[in-house]
């Protein structure tokens, strides 16, 4: 294959006591594509991201990203390696502005680290772009408010510049638009699809309209078990997908 | 202040110069005030009371550099500025021996309260190592863990410690960077004022840093720190060890104002003392823990004078701050400050005059009672008469008593039941009429 695969799962496995959630999935996601996960409730999509992430250890297999392995790594470790994600629960920075918290995700990628001898506020690399980012996100004018102030739909949309902040090559997103109005949903869309143009985005989303409308392929996750992944147009006319995602029998 | 408040202040503050000058002048007023002040506090008792204050200063705003900034509860604070205490001592022993018998230079006094804090950070790097490796609980539990230890070893190893007794060193046999004679309290007040101003200024600085700004991240959402790529252990074990640096620095400056350390400067009480003096204060404000530190060295110098019943005034103060003023003195101040640049004091002056008068009536008396009943368990004669406020008064009688209990529930009542109604009615009319 000419394209080299972002990320790869190979028979990952999570148990919790005896529960088995995530039963063995495989799955190739290609360099650049948008890639988006959908799943009944319970399906395990949520848990799968935090096996990504490093939020959870795997009971069993392999998680590469671009090739090297990052199964039982800390986040921390994960994110610097090119990966980055979004929650469910909107999981900012509350206390700090909009601006500040753009900075906070620029300053490991930007090599300030733990630097205790300079002054944020001085690297103006590091303004420079998170105002760029500010105005990809159009929060020009919430600048400085708060992040627990923003309404709920710009603290999605600065979640997602956050993430995409830190300089990551492989974005992972949990169900950006839940919980939106529809003029709301497509303007993230629309943002989703501007920042993600050179990256590899995973995506988990309920909204199927979004989903079909965004996605390059689809990965149907029923029971932690993919049970179909392929192009938009097949997954819509796979007979087990209608029949585990809409419950109907299919004649 | 909160960094958010000052970042937004500087934006509207507009060009660099301004900024400057508004970050500025605090500086500059306290600067004036600390050289002031040993003109109106002149006596030794008052200028060793006001070196307690610069030295309490730089502890509590490095205690708040784990508290307020990092979120992390330490009560075992002292060990650092204890450790970093010893080593100065021993270090000023050192020189005291060399400068007496003709056979060295030393080190220059000036430079005394640097080794303590680079003891501060050794200790601070091996303690961290353990202690930071788990925020809340676990961390608040390996601290009193370690405070335990020190303080024990403190009394096994006489031969660091000097045992129960501590360690002596004096401030005369030594010498100076400058030529300064440190015998007199008043010069070693202005070497305090010098290492605590460079102290406080750098700990200022440190919050704006990116570490700084990154332990503001893993105090209010540590997840989402991980997944911008920063190990949140790591920032909670720098910033501990800075912290243990300036306590250390702390500690050395004690050691040159009293020219002895005990067992004392390891231990719990102390590390409850700077818990107090930063939480009284305010932990979100850089100047809380200033304003706490002062109050409480003038509160422990002063009022355990007066009064037999300090301890327990203190008490009252911690227990009231925390209840009714979780943001510390300096956060009401602020509060009623932001209240009154935005017209709240409107059409309330005489309703807030009422409140503060019903209060300080019930304080009153609050204390008298206080005081009779020291009196009467504490001393060997209750039925001598005692002084209070203006009165004498036999407290072996009902009348006193009843008296005080009067003048506490009408003060209390009168605060709860009328003042405060009062008040509440007063805002909302002024707020309706805007």
């Amino acid at each position: 294959m000419s394209t080299q695969n972002a990320l790869s799962l190979s028979g990952v496995t999570k148990n919790f006591g005896k529960a088995e959630i995530i039963r063995g999935v495989d799955l190739d996601i290609r360099e650049n594509e948008r890639h988006v996960i959908i799943g009944p409730n319970g399906a395990g999509k949520s848990t799968l991201f935090n096996l990504i992430s490093g939020r959870m250890d795997v009971t069993a297999g392999e998680i590469k990203l671009f090739g090297n392995s990052i199964s039982g790594m800390s986040p921390h470790k994960v994110n610097r390696m090119g990966l980055s994600r979004s929650f469910q629960v909107t999981n900012l920075f509350p206390n700090m502005t909009t601006l500040q918290n753009l900075k906070c995700a620029l300053l490991w990628d930007m090599k300030h680290r733990y630097a205790f001898w300079k002054l944020v506020n001085r690297q103006h690399a590091v303004t420079e772009k998170a105002e760029q980012l500010m105005e990809q996100l159009n929060l020009v004018h919430r600048r400085d408010v708060p992040a627990g102030l923003l309404t709920y739909a710009e603290q999605r949309a600065l979640e997602i510049g956050t993430t995409i902040g830190s300089g990551a090559k492989v974005l992972l997103l949990d169900e950006p638009t839940a919980g939106m109005s529809r003029t709301e949903a497509d303007e993230v869309v629309e943002l989703i699809r501007q920042v993600t143009r050179d990256c590899t985005l995973v995506m988990v989303e309920h909204d199927l309209g979004v989903v079909f409308n965004l996605a390059d392929r689809i990965s149907v996750l029923v029971y932690g078990e993919v049970i179909a992944c392929d192009t938009p147009e097949a997954v819509r006319a796979n007979a087990a997908v209608q029949e585990a995602y809409l419950g109907t029998e299919v004649h | 202040m909160s960094t958010v408040q000052e970042e937004r202040l500087a934006a509207q503050a507009g060009g660099g110069a301004q900024i400057w000058v508004r970050q500025l002048w605090p500086w500059v007023v306290a600067a004036i005030l600390a050289i002031l002040a040993p003109t109106v506090f002149s006596s030794g008792h008052d200028i060793h009371m006001l070196s307690s204050m610069g030295i309490m200063v730089v502890f509590a705003l490095s205690y708040n550099m784990l508290l307020g900034n990092t979120g992390l509860l330490s009560f075992g604070h002292a060990v650092y500025f204890g450790l970093g205490a010893y080593i100065a001592m021993h270090a000023l022993r050192y020189t005291n021996d060399a400068v007496l018998d003709g056979t060295g230079y030393g080190i220059p006094i000036e430079l005394i309260p640097l080794i303590g804090g680079i003891a501060g950070l050794g200790f601070g790097i091996i303690f961290g190592a353990v202690s930071t490796r788990r925020a809340g609980v676990v961390f608040a539990m390996i601290s009193l863990g370690i405070v335990g230890l020190v303080e024990a070893s403190s009394l096994a190893f006489t031969g660091f410690f000097g045992g129960e007794a501590g360690l002596f060193g004096d401030r005369e046999d030594v010498n100076s960077l400058f030529g300064i004679e440190y015998s007199r309290s008043i010069s070693v007040y202005y070497l305090v004022v010098a290492w605590a101003f460079i102290a406080a200024v750098a700990m200022f600085v440190l919050r704006k840093t990116p570490l700084g700004w990154m332990a503001n991240a893993v105090r209010d959402n540590p997840e989402r720190a991980q997944f911008v790529g920063y190990n949140t252990q790591m920032v909670r074990f720098l910033q501990f060890c800075l912290s243990a640096f300036f306590a250390g620095i702390a500690g050395g400056l004690f050691v040159l104002v009293e020219e002895i350390v005990t067992d004392e400067a390891v231990g719990f009480l102390l590390s409850g003392e700077v818990l107090l003096a930063a939480y009284i204060g305010g932990i979100g404000f850089f100047l809380g823990p200033v304003i706490g530190a002062i109050l409480v060295v003038y509160l422990e110098s002063n009022l355990s004078a007066i009064s037999d019943a300090w301890l327990l005034y203190f008490g009252v103060l911690f227990i009231g701050v925390v209840m009714f003023a979780p943001m510390g003195l300096v956060g009401i101040a602020f509060q009623q400050w932001m209240n009154f640049r935005s017209g709240g004091w409107r059409g309330t002056l005489l309703a807030r005059g009422y409140c503060t008068a019903a209060a300080l009536v019930a304080l009153l008396g609050f204390i008298c009672i206080v005081e009779m009943s020291y009196h009467y368990l504490r001393s060997w004669n209750p039925s001598q008469p005692m002084t209070l406020f203006i009165t004498d008064v036999n407290v072996t009688t009902a009348t006193p008593w009843l008296i005080s209990i009067a003048i506490f529930a009408a003060g209390l009542g009168a605060l709860l039941f009328h003042a405060k109604p009062m008040l509440r009615r007063a805002a909302d009319t002024a707020g309706g009429q805007q």
